[in-house]
């Protein structure tokens, strides 16, 4: 095998398309743990298709791996189908939280001006803390946190990835029909 | 398969079980009471007439008795536990069964569902602990549940790639009442066991193939659990290519097919080793490049393309990049490729075969098998089985020196006779395995080798084998070492033998204590009418055979060589 396939490491978002099964996601992430391989990100929600649930997995590998990864995967008897997409594959986005005094915020007019050169919300405000909200990619949300962190943080969460790709329907829809039509043909 | 009940009969979850069973045609059950799965026990007691229970004596037991029964007969085995420990000492043999592809269907018994999650007496994560090491595994909590986790749990483990299920019932669901009716499962949306075949593939395989001047084949055991032995033979016959086994292929093709140049691997044959590094195709073929097989992987056939036909999509550019692959069940794909073929022979590459054969002969085959010296060789007692029994037998081994003997030199004739634990290395299998495939097998001879070591770690079911009158033919070979470790510490560990020394009891009173026939043979003038005796006795008997205690197993690759840097054990100490 070519060399590349095991030296350059680099990110990749997996996405994994699964029946909605207790468990699984156990499932899921002990093929990760048995390799040793780190999750970044992980974030679970119904897809586009009902009944389909999809797992969207952050990690830093080489190709060889990922591409095992998975086949392993959809070994699992309960995932559907399972793809690795790289950076210019899928548009992404993480939200993040901020906690902070509504004093500091009052106090200077600076925290009002972060907020809006980031394009970040404030969510709710009351007499003691103020929650801020921003959606981007790690390094924004990362940004912001700095900015913020001198006037105090005093809380801080940032979401899994969400991705979505650049095709024009869900990776699943006509595997789904194909597979259904196939049993069909069969019984 | 029996379609019960199309009218609803109320049962409680344990007959709901029980019946699922009878519907999946199974008619023996291997297992291990205890607390949690004490109504399972209870109805089994009504069900004796359509239901063999064996008590084994230990779970252990009973996992591998399921899988040499699974691996004999092509059926699903399948063995019963109870929660906790009883659950936890099943993992081994369920890894077992994972590594090697063989059906089974566990089933444990769990603590009532309100308990779960509270630490409860004999209380265990069994789902969670089995998780990695199961093809798939369910936990049932309503007696409703019962019958279609069972149809999926049958489906699962026998469809595809087959490998090992479990399913963890909660004692509240098996006291529960419930509608039974009995649907197998045939599909699952998530599920493809069997790909649709690609004629663009095939066509590419029958196209590489055609151009080869020195192509090769690797058989593993795929073919087997395919049932494609003819279709095997076929292709082999009609291409004329050469073929190896791996370690768990054997018996897929009679040893003395023309085109049999024995076994791959760490310890098999010479010639196929050395010739994966020759070839100029390599066809891989229901095997999956296990690092016994290949050595060091980055000298692995690189001067030869690669082909591998293979069902588990998994296994295909895992280990090994391949040039070009056949996903689907060798059964079908085979016969599909061999339509395409044009008849050929490859007298000249197979000789080139023979010349290493005739060196090894030489060199390792005829010393083990004739050797010099008053003391028996572990080859030499292959050989004297081989003459009585002419390839009729079922041959389940342990793992260690005396396995790799036995692979070497037992000379297979029929398919599923050979029953060892390859993947896993599991030692304390032989005997439990030979149990169970003599229930699989009740009419065949069923002959176990195992080490002075692993018969000890599961000798406990000599009870199994004398309760129940299983005339498996047990044959000790003894050292008094653990002598895979002990040939290593020998090799590459200066001769240091730590903790490999090992001392046994006294083998034919052991088996007398059970009511077995046995004796001991140090010398060779008696092996041979040992070895009859023990064949003509009606019943089970335990042949300890005393051999060479420093005898290695060669030729030899070593750890992370390459497979064409085969020892001899013959070369001068480099030490």
């Amino acid at each position: 095998m070519t060399n590349e396939q095991f030296t350059v490491y680099q990110e990749y978002t997996l996405t994994i398309f699964s029946e909605n099964s207790i468990g699984l996601l156990n499932r899921i992430t002990i093929n990760f743990t048995k390799r040793k391989l780190n999750i970044e990100s992980l974030t679970v929600s119904e897809s586009a298709i009902k009944g389909v649930f999809k797992f969207t997995i952050v990690v830093v590998c080489n190709r060889h791996t990922v591409e095992n990864m998975v086949k392993q995967l959809e070994k699992q008897i309960d995932v559907i189908r399972a793809f690795y997409l790289t950076q210019d594959e899928i548009l992404h986005q993480e939200i993040a939280m901020y906690k902070i005094e509504t004093n500091a915020l009052l106090e200077t007019n600076e925290i009002e001006g972060i907020i809006r050169m980031y394009n970040a919300r404030i969510l709710e405000m009351t007499k003691e803390y103020t929650v801020i909200e921003k959606t981007g990619h790690k390094a924004e949300t990362q940004e912001l946190f700095e900015k913020l962190r001198p006037y105090g943080v005093l809380q801080f969460t940032r979401s899994g990835r969400v991705a979505i790709t650049r095709l024009k329907q869900e990776l699943l829809s006509s595997y789904l029909e194909k597979l259904e039509k196939e049993h069909r043909e069969a019984v | 398969m029996e379609k019960l009940n199309q009218q609803k009969i109320r049962v409680t979850g344990s007959e709901a079980l029980l019946l699922s069973l009878i519907a999946e045609e199974v008619t023996t059950i291997f297992g291990y009471p205890g607390g949690a799965i004490m109504p399972v026990y209870d109805k089994l007691y009504d069900f004796k007439d359509r239901l063999k229970h064996i008590l084994t004596r230990h779970e252990q037991g009973a996992v591998h008795a399921a899988q040499g029964y699974a691996r004999v007969s092509g059926r699903t085995g399948v063995c019963f536990a109870t929660s906790g420990p009883g659950a936890t000492n099943l993992i081994t043999g369920i890894v077992d069964a994972y590594m090697d592809s063989t059906p089974i269907v566990c089933v444990t018994g769990q603590v009532g569902s309100h308990l779960i999650g509270s630490d409860a007496f004999q209380e265990t994560d069994v789902v969670g602990i089995s998780m990695p090491v199961t093809k798939w595994n369910y936990q049932v909590t309503k007696a409703e549940e019962i019958p279609e986790a069972m149809a999926k749990a049958f489906y699962i483990a026998k469809s595809g790639r087959p490998g090992p299920v479990l399913v963890d019932i909660t004692k509240d669901a098996m006291l529960q009442e419930m509608d039974f009716a009995y649907e197998p499962c045939t599909y699952i949306r998530s599920y493809v066991p069997m790909p649709h075949i690609k004629e663009e593939q095939l066509n590419r395989a029958a196209e590489m193939i055609y151009e080869a001047k020195k192509p090769f084949a690797l058989i593993g055991q795929g073919v087997i659990l395919g049932g494609a032995e003819n279709e095997l033979l076929a292709f082999l016959e009609k291409s004329g290519i050469p073929a190896a086994f791996t370690l768990l292929g054997l018996s897929a093709l009679p040893n003395d097919h023309p085109q049999h140049m024995g076994m791959l691997g760490m310890h098999g044959h010479a010639a196929p080793n050395i010739m994966t590094n020759e070839c100029d195709l390599l066809i891989g073929i229901g095997m999956r490049f296990d690092d016994r097989v290949t050595g060091k992987v980055s000298k692995y056939a690189t001067q030869a393309k690669i082909l591998h036909f293979e069902l588990e999509k998994a296994e295909i550019n895992k280990i090994i990049k391949v040039d070009a692959y056949v996903n689907g069940n060798v059964k079908e794909t085979l016969p599909a490729v061999t339509a395409k073929l044009v008849k050929k022979s490859f007298e000249g590459w197979i000789n080139e075969f023979k010349i290493i054969r005739k060196d090894e002969e030489k060199r390792v085959i005829h010393p083990e098998l004739y050797p010099e010296g008053n003391k028996i060789s572990m080859g030499e007692v292959m050989r004297v089985i081989n003459e009585a029994v002419k390839g009729e037998a079922v041959l389940v081994t342990d793992v260690g020196q005396h396995q790799m003997m036995a692979s070497r030199y037992f000379n297979f004739k029929n398919t599923r006779s050979w029953i060892t634990s390859g993947g896993l290395g599991t030692i304390g299998f032989g005997l439990p395995a030979a149990m169970g495939a003599q229930f699989g097998a009740p009419d065949k001879t069923v002959i176990m080798v195992a080490g002075d070591g692993g018969f000890q770690m599961t000798l406990q079911e000599l009870g199994t084998i004398a309760y129940n009158r299983l005339p498996v033919k047990m044959i000790v070979l003894n050292n008094n070492f653990l002598g895979m470790v002990r040939q290593w510490q020998e090799l590459f560990f200066e001769e240091r033998y730590s903790s490999t020394p090992i001392s046994s009891p006294n083998y034919p009173i052991l088996a007398s204590a059970y009511g077995i026939a046995g004796e001991t043979v140090k010398d060779r003038t008696d092996l041979k009418a040992a070895i009859a005796r023990m064949l003509e006795t009606d019943g089970p008997y335990l042949l300890e055979v005393k051999v060479i205690n420093k005898g290695n197993v060669f030729p030899m690759i070593p750890q992370g060589a390459a497979v064409n840097e085969v020892l001899y054990g013959d070369e001068k100490s480099s030490k």
